[in-house]
């Protein structure tokens, strides 16, 4: 089975807020809020640790977990992360062009499922 | 021997916002006595313009008025356009065009619009927010049409300045190591057709608004805060560099200034709990 490689975008905005992983995408300014497992992704996801070992690392440990079903849960995660441009995934280790450091405050009790708003389009007369 | 062509007069103004100087050069005298009063207590005297617009104007044949603002970038070059106008600016000469007919709503649209584009590379930003100054400290009322921007700047007390009730401007301070923010007045207008005083203060808070059954201030969490504090920033442009400045700005905002809901009814004992 092949293994799964995440990187943080690039064209994406990050800021820990008291806990709370707040991530703005430059395309198309949504805004997005993580939950705890996606901070966690986000802030392991260097393009060159395989998905298996952040959960395995980071993941099983916070959660007392089995390895199996969160290894599944965390790749369908990544996959939705990479679908609204967040992180980059492949399966092979990926070299970032200008790395985007994530947040390094820690993430504690937040919640919740991601949210997005978007910046109003403008003022017109 | 006598020119064959006449030079054409050259008539301008500055118009100075949140001490930002833009000169508008018009051949037009209708068109700059217009302005004069449209901006009247922000034209300036400042022969140091940040930006400098010739203004060509020309009659339409038609306008599209539902037609959305469109902001983008290329080779170092802003274009704006809505269907009634149309302008060009390049930041590194300091110089544009604007393109539209003889009226105040197309230049106010892009004077904004400059405004949004210059404070977003420096970590300021204009908002749907009143703001107030009292007893030296500038407070932003933020909110949607309807949430009570104008009610609250209608119940302000005597002693209190008007900066705007509409559109909220903010800056950060002006030294590096500076880490307020200083709210400044506006020709922004909404109903209350007030232009604000051209004044500034540092901002002392930033209140959510609500209208409700009772006067209270509760508090804001900060991602929350970000979230709504975006949702009234004004923002045109389509550029990635920006989008991402604008939400780190928003943060830095939301990290040094206090962010409260504040939850009134329509009478002047709600500013008992500000300032």
């Amino acid at each position: 089975m092949s293994r799964l490689y995440v990187a943080r975008n690039t064209r994406v905005a990050a800021r820990n807020l008291d806990g709370e992983m707040m991530i703005m995408s430059g395309k198309d300014s949504t805004l997005f809020t993580l939950n705890k497992t996606a901070t966690i992704i986000w802030q392991s996801a260097d393009g060159a640790t395989p998905l298996d070992e952040i959960v395995e690392r980071r993941i099983c440990p916070a959660y007392e977990v089995e390895r199996a079903a969160a290894l599944q849960d965390a790749e369908a995660l990544a996959r939705e992360l990479a679908a609204h441009g967040i992180l980059d995934v492949s399966e092979s280790p990926i070299i970032p062009a200008n790395s985007q450091p994530a947040d390094s405050q820690p993430a504690d009790s937040q919640p919740a499922d991601s949210h997005s708003a978007n910046l109003p389009a403008g003022e017109s007369r | 021997m006598q020119a064959l062509i006449s030079p054409v007069d050259c008539l301008h103004l500055s118009i100075e916002i949140g001490g930002i100087p833009i000169r508008v050069n018009t051949s037009d005298a209708d068109f700059l006595d217009m302005l004069q009063n449209r901006y009247a207590g922000f034209v300036g005297s400042s022969k140091h313009a940040a930006v400098e617009f010739n203004v060509d104007l020309f009659t339409p044949g038609f306008v599209d008025p539902d037609a959305d603002v469109r902001v983008t970038q290329h080779a170092g070059k802003w274009a704006m356009e809505r269907g009634d106008f149309r302008a060009e600016w390049e930041p590194a000469r300091r110089t544009g065009t604007i393109r539209q007919s003889a009226n105040p709503y197309s230049i106010d649209a892009v004077l904004r619009i400059v405004h949004t584009l210059v404070l977003a590379q420096e970590g300021g930003f204009l908002m749907h927010a009143a703001s107030v100054i009292r007893n030296g400290k500038a407070f932003l009322f933020a909110g949607i049409s309807g949430a009570g921007k104008t009610t609250i700047s209608r119940l302000a007390p005597p002693d209190a300045t008007l900066l705007t009730d509409e559109i909220s401007y903010v800056r950060k301070g002006a030294q590096k190591q500076d880490h307020s923010y200083v709210a400044y007045g506006t020709p922004f207008t909404g109903e209350l057709a007030k232009v604000g005083e051209n004044v500034s203060a540092p901002v002392s808070a930033l209140y959510l608004l609500a209208q409700g059954p009772e006067n209270r201030i509760d508090p804001v969490a900060p991602g929350q805060a970000v979230r709504e504090l975006l949702a009234n920033v004004l923002f045109f442009a389509e550029d990635q560099e920006l989008v991402q400045r604008s939400f780190h700005a928003a943060c830095e905002f939301v990290s040094r200034v206090p962010v409260s809901r504040l939850t009134f009814v329509p009478d002047a004992r709600v500013w008992e709990m500000i300032g």
